[in-house]
């Protein structure tokens, strides 16, 4: 059984300007153990359904689909058994670290919280437990009692890691988690990210717009664009060979240092993500697409088997729909 | 030191610091950029790149040194009004750096109206719109910040800059906090004003992969000073400093090197380590090959600047210097 | 809303821009019935107050012509709202005394608004010691104690209205001084006052385009906050006594009901016009200004 099933997910919510449609259909799987990624831009959907996944979106929000957390379904609890279920089974990593964490709490007090509300330890156990997690972490056990101001980005992102951690959770879903942070702090929290993740079994869901962090990341990958997905794949193959025209254009964004066709020649896709409440009929990638043709503007089409377990969705693929 | 016959920004033992001397933010640095040139100043949080640029355009006070701009220096008073047209800069956040209560039109006729700019208004602030990619340019006259995306943002700030004729565009992490997928076109159109307009750009940023893009020489910067230079193809392909090569070897997008992630926290400019300033994390000393190749000593105990004097690739490294 | 042409002039665009800032601040304020209905009640009070002299005349509140008028006389068809212990209108004294009361409580408040901005942009704008000396002198009239201070003037100085508008004017001030300072502070730091000055921009050009911008209209929100503070000083004042003696605000009539004993024998219609309205007025404002303050105040609006 997959620790996380997507199924259909569409999350529409509701704003003063009428109902914005950020996720439209999605169907995700991670099994136990598996690192899977997700990359997409700002107004893709993919921040939403990190929120969607432990049923924190904001109230009013229509969410139709199924997430199935160990085949449960989310929205189907109880509120007892999503708070049980909430941090116990699966864990977020927040991005921007310094909103995340309360200013005027201390550190240590923070991630005691998050235990004591799931367990029946005493207060002395849990602090000793927090210590640990810290350790894991690579933050000296000490720090427990510093501020978040008083940390570095790189501490306090694994501050949020350790938080994460605190309830053992079968699931990670880390959204964003090195965005702000300097290439080397990256590259270590990636590190503590894989290692932790071998270490504990954990599953791990990796949200971010940096489609070469992910290839390194991960097993599998989901490229998102507009609340779909528009091409899944394993992360090599994806990265080596895009399938859809937009993995290919964000596989681009970040040149390989050394590679002569990027020296002085920065390539990147003309106009910008589409705002959500007003998506094109159509594909909604075909105002951007240097290969649109001309079914692209009135027909959408749907993820179309690509190879091995592989999919994309595009005019473009040769194969049946999935 | 590289000596150019004409630098657009010559910097010379440049020295900045807070806290009354406690924090060095930029620690000796010399740097000469030439005409239509783009120059990548990379480093990690608190290394003083920015801190630099900052000091070029005289939002920063120099402790020590100087900065001369087409020759005239860069001092307080009457002269920095007029280094503020030919010097422009491009912060890393567009949506923060333009007023929300002011219409693009003005965001873009404000520089306009304080160096006096010859010519009919609207069709300057017009023209330079359209020279940043937003067309139609009447679109986006009256539109306001909040209207407008990320990337349009940046163009219009680029356009606010680029309507002034600058000599020399300093560039704050232009593109960090845009999609990755525009990246690209606003690197192009930075690249293109190289082209058209001869003007220079120093680009600070801690994305490597940006001066593989556009630069065509790469300094490195590591707590306040310039460990290496040089041209970007020598830096990045073969890079001398071990901090460089630690540096490069965990970007994502390289290939063919092995990780070497360096262990602790990006370093503090109020404590400066003694001797060579990176010698706490450098993989040569941890390992013990500095020591038994001889130089250990020099490390820990001798600060050292960029070497050679004259050439164009230089490293400020005891194990580069000893061979 | 998006023209596609190129404007006639930079002004042309900037007049647009206020124009269409004032329409959007119009319509979020008709779209709260509160602030609606406060500026009604407001607008119905100074309508009223204008057309005192035509509703009723005031020779009639001279001693001299009340000699037939009967006492403590209930409210009837011939007086509205009844006598007083003189025999005088009380409406008619209610229509003259909130002429007063609005006189004195916008007045006080555009002293207390202009002394206190004064300051506030001042210390922000010069920081160093200027900013200090003026922190200073803001502390030490933060610290005076009101009442002693307004009951000293009002014995030292003749005894009128414009001692009272001194009074509130001179004891108010700080706080929006203060105020008004951080306000100065905080804008001062954004980064698009960095890209000003990168631009090339002096420091006037920074206050008159970016800071003053950002500050006016929280200097418009908290003057229309601190009208109902200084109505009610002005009848806190005349309570007890210290207002003109020769023109009787709703304060003043609280006090002289209190003096004559009309709260003690039952003579509601003595007290209960003036207290009411001073609640409603009060009350009035408030609800159009906090209405205001919402809309123009940078830090409660979630851009």
């Amino acid at each position: 059984m997959s620790v996380l099933e997507l199924q259909d997910l569409c999350v529409t919510y509701r704003t003063d300007g009428g109902p914005v449609p950020a996720v439209r259909g999605v169907n995700l799987t991670v099994e136990a153990g598996q690192t899977v990624g997700l990359a997409g831009e700002s107004g893709c959907g993919k921040s939403t359904i990190a929120s969607a996944v432990l049923r924190l979106l904001p109230r009013g929000t229509e969410v139709s689909g199924k997430v199935l957390l160990d085949g449960e379904d989310v929205y189907a609890m109880t509120p007892g058994r999503l708070r049980a279920v909430r941090w116990t089974s699966a864990a977020i990593v927040f991005q921007g670290a310094l909103q995340s964490l309360n200013p005027v709490r201390r550190v240590g007090q923070q991630i005691e919280e998050a235990v004591l509300l799931h367990s029946t330890q005493s207060q002395a156990a849990a602090r000793v437990l927090v210590g640990e997690l810290l350790e894991r972490v690579g933050i000296p056990a000490a720090r427990a009692d510093h501020y978040p101001h008083e940390l570095s980005g790189g501490q306090r992102q694994r501050v949020l890691i350790a938080l994460a951690l605190a309830c053992g959770p079968k699931l990670l879903i880390a959204d964003e988690p090195t965005t702000a942070l300097d290439v080397m702090v990256q590259a270590q929290v990636l590190a503590l990210l894989e290692e932790l993740q071998r270490e504990e079994g954990m599953a791990l869901l990796f949200i971010t717009h940096d489609l070469s962090v992910l290839t390194h990341a991960c097993q599998r990958l989901a490229v998102m664009y507009a609340g779909r997905i528009v091409e899944e794949g394993s992360s090599k193959e994806v990265f080596a060979d895009p399938q859809h025209p937009y993995s290919r254009a964000l596989a681009a964004a970040f040149p390989t240092i050394g590679d002569p066709i990027s020296r002085m020649n920065p390539t990147g896709l003309a106009g910008d993500p589409p705002d959500p409440s007003a998506l094109p009929s159509g594909c909604p990638f075909a105002p951007r697409c240097a290969v649109a043709v001309a079914e692209c503007s009135t027909l959408d089409v749907a993820l179309r088997h690509a190879g091995v377990g592989r999919s994309a969705a595009c005019i473009h693929v040769d194969g049946p729909d999935v | 030191m590289v000596l150019m016959s004409d630098p657009v920004v010559s910097l010379t033992n440049v020295q900045v610091q807070f806290g009354g001397g406690r924090i060095r933010a930029v620690d000796t640095v010399s740097l000469e950029v030439a005409r239509g040139e783009v120059v990548a100043l990379v480093g990690e949080s608190g290394c003083g790149k920015t801190t630099l640029i900052r000091s070029i355009i005289g939002l920063e006070p120099l402790a020590h040194g100087s900065i001369t701009v087409e020759g005239k220096p860069v001092g307080m008073g009457r002269g920095l009004r007029a280094l503020r047209q030919r010097v422009q800069m491009i912060f890393q956040d567009p949506s923060g750096a333009l007023n929300p209560r002011h219409s693009i039109y003005e965001a873009v006729a404000e520089g306009l109206r304080i160096h006096k700019v010859k010519g009919h208004e609207p069709t300057l602030v017009a023209e330079a719109l359209a020279a940043a990619g937003l067309r139609p340019a009447e679109r986006y006259l009256r539109r306001f910040p909040h209207e407008l995306s990320g990337g349009q943002r940046q163009r219009v700030l680029i356009a606010a800059a680029m309507a002034l004729q600058p000599t020399l565009l300093l560039a704050d992490e232009p593109v960090a906090s845009l999609d990755a997928s525009i990246r690209g076109e606003i690197l192009a159109l930075m690249r293109s004003f190289v082209d058209t307009h001869g003007v220079s750009i120093i680009a600070v940023t801690h994305d490597l992969g940006l001066a593989w893009n556009i630069a065509d020489r790469v300094a490195v910067m590591y707590l306040g000073r310039i460990v290496e230079v040089g041209p970007t193809e020598d830096v990045l392909r073969a890079p001398k400093h071990p901090y460089t090569q630690a540096l490069l070897s965990v970007v994502p997008e390289i290939e063919g090197m092995e990780q070497q992630i360096l262990v602790g926290e990006t370093p503090d400019p109020s404590r400066v380590p003694a001797g060579c300033r990176f010698h706490p994390r450098c993989p040569l000393v941890a390992s013990g090959e500095a020591d038994r190749r001889g130089f250990g000593d020099k490390c820990r105990g001798v600060d050292l600047e960029l070497e050679p004097e004259v050439g164009s690739h230089q490293v400020a490294c005891h194990a580069v210097a000893n061979g | 809303m998006t023209d596609v042409h190129i404007p006639r002039s930079g002004r042309a665009v900037a007049w647009d821009r206020r124009r269409a800032s004032l329409a959007s601040v119009w319509h979020s304020l008709r779209n709260d019935r509160l602030a609606l209905l406060g500026l009604i009640v407001l607008l119905l009070f100074t309508l009223l107050a204008f057309a005192a002299p035509l509703l009723s005349d005031k020779s009639s509140l001279s001693a001299a012509n009340t000699g037939d008028n009967p006492v403590w006389s209930p409210p009837s068809w011939e007086f509205l709202f009844g006598t007083d212990h003189l025999g005088h209108s009380v409406a008619a004294q209610f229509l003259w005394g909130s002429r007063i009361s609005l006189f004195v409580g916008l007045m006080a408040t555009l002293l207390q608004v202009g002394i206190g901005s004064l300051v506030g942009l001042t210390a922000g704008f010069f920081g160093g010691w200027v900013d200090a000396v003026l922190m200073r002198l803001t502390d030490w009239f933060l610290v005076i104690p009101f009442l002693p201070l307004a009951i000293v003037l009002a014995a030292v100085l003749q005894r009128g209205l414009w001692t009272i508008i001194l009074v509130i004017g001179v004891t108010s001030w700080p706080s929006t001084a203060r105020l008004l300072r951080a306000q100065v502070l905080t804008a001062r730091q954004r980064l698009y006052v960095d890209r000003a000055r990168s631009l090339g921009a002096g420091r006037i050009h920074v206050m008159r385009r970016h800071v003053l911008p950002n500050v006016t209209p929280l200097i418009l929100a908290s003057t229309t906050l601190a009208v109902p503070i200084s109505i009610l000083t002005e009848t806190t004042l005349s309570f007890l006594g210290l207002g003109d003696p020769t023109a009787t605000s709703w304060g003043g009539m609280l006090n002289a009901a209190k003096d004559n004993s009309a709260i003690s024998g039952g003579r509601w219609w003595a007290y209960m016009p003036p207290g009411l309205g001073i609640v409603f007025v009060v009350l009035a404002v408030t609800l159009f200004g906090r209405a205001l303050e919402e809309i123009l105040d940078p830090r409660l609006r979630e851009r």
